[in-house]
């Protein structure tokens, strides 16, 4: 399993678009991709649970990635936050 | 083909396919199932039917509004594909054996519900996308046309009646012209057509069962009538006068830049009435003077709480910068009567339109009023603004309001934030203001009359009420003594007198009006060039 920490920086946090350009993301991987902020979690896969942690500006959540292609999915994943979110 | 009639709020003529609008889209009920595969077969169609209209939505919104805009309808194809929502629905159907309407529309209201709990206004709007998506998978299963604005083509609008919130959802690049069964020629479908230049009919007795979407119809204004599937003739007979109609209105267009100047050299201001910023495009379009009448309610309507001082500000300050100079009249804010806004508090009343409205509200909870007029005298510093009081009877209550604007400018000034002080005036839409328009005069700037309340109040005739439009005669001579007063008064005091009610828009009575003195007009924007045509042809001295 690898994770990674990330501020989210995004002035109106993940809100549906990023959210749903994440999902994107996380469905071209074998793993399983999950974020979590404040001891809730959903799965990188669904659209409205990401939404529904209601991640805003500033606020850091936590990323775990794991399975077969984690070494691949997680730098990716890290590169998709910076660049998206 | 059939002919139906109705009475015309806009004259103009029309041709196009009909959007019927039924309100209350059908009532989903819950209904015991044998077969959920089959249950399921049917969401997977529903789902795949709503996956290509929104990629037809987005297509189109990417072409004409850009990518950014157009990405709402990306999202709402995936969360049509999120799992957690459709898995909500395919258990509901297998374990509680109902039809996929009702398991969509109940999955829909939990998962809405959910964003609208959330502590994030941002979140808490998505709670919509998530019931209209809800909504498209139902509308599909039913096998329900959805109207939807965006791949419409312009149509004509037939409806029971359209509420302001309907009305401002459409696309008015989409919308030929209005049928509607009921509604008054005071209506918002009726101020709408009017703003937007397109033939309205009101009161037709359609069966909107009878009538469907895609159907052929002539809606012809001057004649009040409008034609379901008309024939061969019929159509060729419409255009011919579509396009006699076309050359009128490029007649008109080509008095643009004219003044308003009788044939004897006398000259009027015509201006626009405006409800929100967005209209101001029609302003500059037709060609107004200037604003003699934005209506500030816009800022207060649909919504929950009231708008904030920068808000408005940055609202006024805009519609100024935009007029460049041009005079911008902002009435202050006429909540009241038939204008309800819940956050106002305002309880019910046996006669409202005699209750506690406009003016009245913001003498009796200055708070408010004060925030609207820092917010006004701030915006002042941009450009020409002048502000304007409704539903003023007395003396005392003008005192009054120069009282807190003297307040608010203290306030301003120990603030060290710019501000300018405009020119006030008043509405006279009060029989009572026109009986003291004599003292009235010395105090304000100028006066506008408002000839809708005025007529209502001295004709003692609800606007309102559908059955009294028969006694409604506007051109009473009553009104029209009351505002020859009023001018005079107002020259004897050196002010000017403006008429910004429908009244003022009526070319049969242009030339009264300007023979009375009346300075101003200030009329709905599709107005200004007819009225400028009028003047323009006209004497003041009788022959």
């Amino acid at each position: 399993m690898k994770s990674f920490e990330y501020v989210v920086k995004d002035e109106v946090g993940i809100h549906a678009r990023p959210a749903g350009i994440l999902v994107k993301e996380a469905k071209k991987y074998e793993s399983k991709i999950t974020i979590s902020k404040d001891g809730k979690s959903a799965e990188a896969t669904k659209l409205m649970a990401v939404m529904s942690l209601g991640v805003k500006c500033g606020q850091t959540v936590e990323v775990t990635v794991e399975g077969a292609d984690e070494d691949t999915a997680v730098e990716e994943i890290k590169a998709f936050f910076e660049q998206n979110l | 083909m059939w002919k139906l009639s109705g009475k015309a709020v806009y004259k103009g003529i029309v041709m196009g396919p009909v959007a019927v609008l039924k309100k209350d889209g059908q009532q989903v009920k819950r209904i015991k199932i044998t077969d959920a595969e089959a249950e399921l077969a049917r969401l997977q169609k529903a789902g795949e039917k709503a996956q290509s209209q929104l990629q037809k939505l987005y297509d189109k919104a990417v072409k004409e509004v850009g990518e950014a805009s157009a990405a709402i309808f990306e999202v709402h194809q995936m969360m049509l594909e999120d799992e957690d929502y459709l898995d909500a629905i395919h258990n509901m159907i297998r374990t509680e054996m109902v039809n996929a309407e009702y398991a969509a529309a109940v999955t829909g209201d939990n998962f809405s519900e959910m964003f609208a709990g959330m502590d994030d206004d941002y979140m808490k709007a998505r709670a919509a996308d998530v019931l209209d998506i809800s909504n498209r998978l139902v509308r599909n299963l039913m096998g329900q046309e959805e109207i939807d604005f965006a791949s419409m083509e312009p149509s004509v609008i037939v409806a029971d009646d359209l509420s302001p919130s309907e009305t401002v959802q459409m696309d008015k690049e989409k919308i030929l012209a209005f049928v509607t069964v009921h509604g008054s020629t005071n209506s918002h479908t009726a101020i709408l057509a009017r703003m937007m230049n397109i033939p309205a009919l009101i009161g037709v007795p359609v069966n909107l069962d009878e009538i469907q979407t895609g159907m052929k119809a002539v809606v012809n204004g001057f004649k009040g009538e409008v034609i379901f599937e008309p024939s061969e003739e019929l159509c060729q007979e419409a255009e011919r006068q579509i396009c006699e109609e076309k050359e009128k209105l490029q007649l008109l267009q080509s008095l643009k830049g004219k003044e308003n100047r009788t044939l004897d050299g006398h000259t009027i201001h015509i201006f626009a009435n405006i409800g929100s910023v967005s209209d101001v495009g029609y302003v500059l379009e037709n060609d107004a003077g200037g604003i003699g009448l934005f209506r500030s309610e816009f800022l207060y309507l649909g919504r929950d709480d009231f708008p904030s001082e920068e808000e408005q500000f940055t609202a006024y300050k805009q519609v100024v910068q935009t007029m460049a100079g041009k005079k911008v009249i902002i009435r202050t804010l006429d909540i009241g009567a038939d204008k309800k806004v819940d956050y106002f508090n305002l309880g019910n009343e046996d006669n409202p339109a005699m209750g506690y409205r406009a003016i009245r509200i913001c003498l009796k909870q200055p708070d408010i009023f004060k925030t609207q007029l820092r917010a006004l005298l701030r915006a002042a510093v941009f450009g020409n603004l002048s502000i304007m009081y409704p539903m003023i009877t007395s003396v005392e209550e003008v005192r009054k309001i120069y009282g807190i604007v003297e307040e608010v400018k203290k306030e301003l000034e120990a603030a060290g934030i710019p501000y300018k002080t405009p020119e006030q005036g008043i509405m006279i839409e009060t029989p009572a203001s026109v009986m003291i328009s004599d003292e009235l005069a010395e105090l304000v700037d100028f006066f506008s009359i408002g000839t809708n309340d005025l007529t209502q109040y001295t004709l003692a005739i609800d606007r309102q009420n559908e059955k009294l439009d028969d006694f409604y005669n506007p051109h009473h001579k009553a009104i029209l003594r009351m505002i020859e007063m009023v001018t005079q008064n107002a020259h004897k005091a050196g002010k000017w007198a403006g008429i910004c009610g429908e009244l003022g828009a009526d070319p049969e009575l242009t030339e009264t009006f300007v023979r009375m003195g009346i300075d101003e007009l200030s009329v709905a924007p599709s107005m200004i060039l007819k009225l400028r045509k009028t003047v323009r042809e006209m004497r003041v001295a009788e022959e």
